[in-house]
């Protein structure tokens, strides 16, 4: 086995709105090989989100799996609502930075498909 | 205007199925930029049977609603509604655009609707039937559905509304589903503008009024409703075609780089969401745990298996806005290292002489230190030490004149905040500009709530006029 930053493996990284209130967050795979890699590693998981955002599992609106996109997914409750006075990131568009570096391990051979 | 005067090529074009019924979807927030008139007018080659587009959006922020103002240049608003409405009536077909001018507001609709005169006046166009709606809900309202004990539910983790929220509030949106649009469509109108709108019911209510499932329409609503972001690779404002039939749904885009496949299609079907299983309208929940995505040629993507599952009781999104004060912002700089590690030094001194000239309460102020959180707050996991900052200070009260005196003091007491061993004794901060700007209100959501009620038409209004004929009757 190996280590692989998140930005290695996924196809799609990347965080929106969902509403007013909350930002939700999508890490998207290219095949199903690298989702199920990344999600046996349970390198994404509520309790490891809880701890590289420093927020307690309650500031966790939603944590899926949705396999028709290879996808795993979550939603945070916003600390300001979108645009409130204090909100620096009004789309809610430049929060997933963090989820770059996460380590995943995978076999030896491992390459990105192309 | 400019037209496609030849032919798209064949990858572009496949055959609508009999007994069908296809929409364009040209732009997933009208006037937010323009649409890309290529892949529009292979759209229209492909001779859809409707066009369906919305131009509204929360992720804008609070401002625009609660100052009843469009973050749209009036330019692209008018550039997309001149496109969509001369290739519809050519065509024959219904125009639908929802949540006007970004917001939904009257005042939205009104000026959609007075642009929608101009083309047709400008171009000539032959009298056609125009239908519009309302959406906007007073303060009033809601406290009377207050007084008589209703309950107003927040969503997504808000507490229930409260008589301080609706006396935050400067205006409020309810959230239409399709019931508008179907009503409008029975009624005979061409083109439709729409006050504030769940972007799916654009497209589901003409699949409805043609007699296709609510199931299905609902889907098909969801897929399209951002145009080109359900196509890959990434491309905005470019044209998609959905075709809906009694057994499935098929998506196609009209840009020859683009394609749909099943991973662009399902990633879109969770895109701005948090659960991609289900989705709530006025009126129902879009269940699409069972959905099935398949490549139907390399092209086009084939959706099966979404469900519809209609609500026992009524209830409709309101959204609300209010304005929390006037807003004025400075920027300052650090490159001292010494500085920068002690930043939360500096600003609490600039803090404290707030406090100091201001009192404890009665306005706001915020430093964002780009370069160490500014964007992320207390959720950056980083910290280390940059190598230079940017802090942008925002003074928020509740006129013009202190609010720029609080920003200006916050932003000047950082340079002159003392730290024990600064080598830099001759200011402690940059100022790219020495000045601090107004900028727009400072505002907040203060409504993200539904409502009951008994009937989904009940807090909405229709219009309806016929466009043309009153020029040819002055003519007369």
């Amino acid at each position: 086995m190996k280590r692989v930053p998140l930005h290695e493996i996924a196809k799609t990284i990347r965080s929106k709105n969902a509403g007013v209130d909350r930002i939700t967050f999508d890490v998207i795979c290219r095949d199903h090989r690298d989702f199920d890699l990344i999600r046996r590693s349970n390198a994404i998981s509520r309790s490891s989100i809880c701890e590289l955002f420093g927020v307690n599992d309650d500031r966790i609106s939603d944590f899926v799996e949705f396999e028709p996109a290879n996808a795993i997914k979550f939603t945070l409750y916003r600390r300001y609502s979108s645009g409130s006075p204090g909100d620096m990131d009004i789309f809610g568009s430049q929060q997933y930075g963090p989820l770059f570096d996460i380590q995943i391990p995978v076999p030896d051979d491992w390459k990105p498909t192309q | 205007m400019p037209d496609s005067k030849s032919a798209p090529s064949d990858t572009i074009t496949r055959r609508k199925r009999t007994d069908s019924f296809s929409v364009l979807s040209p732009n997933g927030h009208l006037g937010f930029a323009p649409i890309k008139t290529g892949s529009f007018y292979n759209g229209v080659h492909a001779k859809p049977d409707a066009i369906a587009c919305d131009s509204g959006s929360c992720d804008i922020g609070p401002v625009p609603l609660a100052c009843d103002i469009s973050s749209s240049p009036y330019e692209w608003q008018y550039h997309d509604i001149e496109h969509i409405l001369l290739a519809a009536r050519k065509l024959g077909i219904p125009a639908i655009i929802g949540s006007a001018g970004d917001t939904g507001t009257n005042s939205q609709v009104d000026k959609f609707v007075a642009i929608v005169h101009e083309i047709a006046e400008k171009h000539g166009l032959a009298p056609f039937r125009l239908g519009y709606f309302y959406s906007e809900v007073t303060t009033d309202f809601v406290r009377t559905h207050l007084a008589h004990g209703g309950v107003i539910e927040g969503l997504d983790g808000r507490s229930n509304l409260t008589l301080a929220d609706v006396d935050a509030t400067d205006r409020i949106v309810a959230v239409a589903g399709v019931h508008p649009y179907v009503e409008l469509l029975r009624q005979g109108c061409d083109v439709i503008i729409g006050g504030r709108s769940s972007d799916s019911a654009l497209f589901a209510a003409p699949a409805l009024v043609r007699g296709y499932s609510e199931d299905l329409a609902y889907f098909f609503g969801k897929v399209l409703e951002c145009s080109s972001f359900c196509a890959e690779p990434y491309a905005g404002k470019e044209t998609v075609l959905g075709e809906i039939s009694h057994e499935d749904i098929l998506v196609y885009p009209m840009l020859e780089a683009q394609r749909c496949t099943i991973s662009s299609v399902a990633g879109h079907a969770m895109y701005e969401r948090s659960n991609p299983f289900e989705e709530y309208y006025a009126g129902g929940r879009l269940e699409m745990r069972d959905c099935k995505y398949e490549q139907y040629d390399e092209r086009t993507v084939r959706v099966t298996g979404s469900r519809f599952i209609p609500a026992d009781d009524l209830r409709v999104k309101l959204e609300g806005a209010g304005k929390v004060g006037e807003r004025f912002v400075g920027l300052v700089a650090i490159r001292d290292p010494y500085t920068i590690s002690r930043i939360d030094e500096v600003i609490a001194w600039s803090r404290n002489h707030v406090t100091e000239a201001f009192g404890k309460t009665g306005y706001e102020v915020y430093y964002s230190v780009f370069g160490k959180n500014g964007l992320m707050g207390e959720w950056e996991p980083v910290r280390t030490n940059p190598h230079e900052i940017c802090i942008t200070v925002q003074g928020v009260a509740p006129t013009a004149v202190m609010a720029e005196s609080v920003c200006m003091t916050a932003m000047r007491q950082l340079f002159y905040a003392r730290l024990p061993d600064v080598k830099g004794t001759a200011g402690g901060v940059a100022f790219p500009f020495d000045e601090v700007w107004q900028t727009k209100p400072a505002c907040r959501w203060t409504m993200n709530h539904t409502i009951g009620v008994k009937d989904p038409m009940e807090l909405f209004t229709l219009h309806t006029s016929t466009v043309g004929q009153e020029i040819e009757e002055i003519a007369q």
